[in-house]
């Protein structure tokens, strides 16, 4: 994240246009961007408990803190995801949407950086809206990459790509903000029907009206 | 000149670290030669010469323990290097038996794990890892940022004095520090050594006895049940 023309586009990245400090490059745990890829599986063959607590132990310089956010992280993910994360599971035992709610709780509370960077967060079977609502209560930067309208909304500030470099910085207007709440609407009616449908509900019309 | 002995588990990656390496030691005016050390197969030598136009060669170890081969060979691979006017020798071992390391004393050892492989692989991989100067770890791409960082506390908690450096070998990113210690690595010195200690070698069954059972065997033999121990005059 931190090119220094070695990467095959050959760009620099500047902080307030200076070159970053070598520790972000050299090593990940002082990296101040914690990044939430695609994956939807772990290879780590540690359970969750010993992962966490691993990784809150490099994070963390207070020793006595870390069973602490090992418990907080697990019951942030737990209200991501329709079955629950249990402590003694493998990381490779999670299904997707398990390994996406405890990539975004690990990097929320665990890594608590100033930056989070988001990679499709929609794609990942987790309570989306559940996830915003308890990301906002985290004062950070967030950046998500996202084709997702309600996502693409909420945000104060949107980044335009093209050609591999930024076109645009748009910021949200007011007409937007009122389109937003239209869109968060038929969003949490279509979270709605998918939840209806998950418990094994049989729909009727008038699920569907608003969204007409 | 320099030396370099590159070694790790077999299909980490350590081609692709050492192919961007040497597309940056020349761009940046070294020359280098190429040895791969192998047990039955390699050709690591064409490709590195095709691509590069470098002098490579390769080197079977066969019958021969691959480390105990290239302990042979590095004194007639160092002249043959000289020989070629290169001021580098990259060396390439094979993935080893893991009871002793291929790195000399005056030369730059480099272990190459993957990202993907167990949390318990650090433990696992003993000399390689615990006597090199750098661990580089590859395919980091295929798992999380958390995962990453988990692998180098586990690298670090197995062997806290050898750095770790991260690199993408696919396309090269991250390894210029890599670069940066092989420049500055001090040339060899006249008389070189072996960095670890080689493994007990009084076993009959590398002598050529096939029959099972300690009870077949003479010198060092171990039971299940018991550890170590000399059977014989």
């Amino acid at each position: 994240m931190f090119a220094a023309g070695d990467t095959p586009t050959g760009r620099h990245v500047l902080i307030d246009g200076k070159i970053p400090p070598a520790v972000y490059r050299d090593n990940p745990s002082c990296n101040p961007i914690a990044l939430i890829t695609q994956h939807t599986n772990f290879l780590s063959d540690l359970s969750v408990r010993e992962f966490l607590r691993v990784h809150a132990g490099i994070r963390c310089p207070d020793p006595s803190q870390v069973e602490r956010l090992v418990h907080e992280s697990v019951e942030f993910a737990n209200q991501l995801t329709g079955e629950p994360i249990i402590m003694d599971n493998t990381m490779t035992e999670l299904s997707g949407g398990q390994t996406r709610a405890m990539l975004i709780a690990d990097a929320t509370i665990i890594c608590n950086t100033p930056i989070v960077l988001l990679d499709e967060v929609e794609n990942a079977g987790i309570h989306r809206t559940r996830a915003l609502e308890l990301l906002r209560k985290h004062r950070k930067i967030f950046i998500f990459v996202t084709h997702d309208p309600r996502i693409a909304l909420l945000s104060d500030y949107r980044l335009v790509l093209e050609g591999g470099c930024i076109t645009k910085v748009l910021t949200i207007t007011d007409e937007e903000k009122l389109c937003a709440v239209t869109v968060t609407r038929w969003d949490d009616m279509y979270t709605a029907l998918r939840e209806k449908i998950r418990l094994g509900r049989t729909l009727n019309l008038s699920d569907v009206e608003g969204l007409a | 000149m320099k030396l370099v002995i590159c070694a790790g588990p077999a299909t980490t990656g350590k081609t692709s670290v050492l192919r961007h390496v040497t597309k940056k030691l020349l761009a940046a005016g070294e020359s280098v030669a190429f040895l791969k050390i192998d047990v039955q197969y390699a050709d690591e030598d064409e490709l590195f010469a095709r691509e590069f136009g470098i002098p490579t060669r390769k080197c079977y170890s066969g019958e021969l323990c691959p480390d105990h081969c290239s302990v042979m060979v590095l004194g007639d691979a160092l002249r043959w290097a000289e020989h070629q006017a290169c001021g580098i020798l990259l060396v390439e071992t094979a993935g080893l038996c893991l009871r002793c390391a291929p790195y000399a004393d005056g030369g730059l050892g480099i272990a190459v794990l993957e990202a993907t492989s167990g949390m318990n692989l650090p433990l696992k991989v003993g000399p390689i890892l615990s006597l090199a100067d750098i661990a580089v770890v590859t395919k980091i791409d295929l798992v999380s940022q958390a995962e990453r960082e988990v692998f180098r506390a586990r690298i670090q908690a197995a062997a806290p004095e050898v750095r770790v450096r991260e690199v993408n070998a696919l396309y090269g990113i991250g390894v210029d520090p890599l670069v940066e210690m092989i420049r500055n690595t001090p040339e060899v010195p006249a008389l070189l050594q072996l960095r670890g200690n080689p493994p007990v070698g009084t076993c009959t069954i590398c002598v050529g006895k096939k029959e099972i059972g300690w009870e077949k065997h003479f010198g060092v033999v171990r039971p299940l049940e018991n550890d170590l121990f000399y059977r014989g005059e």
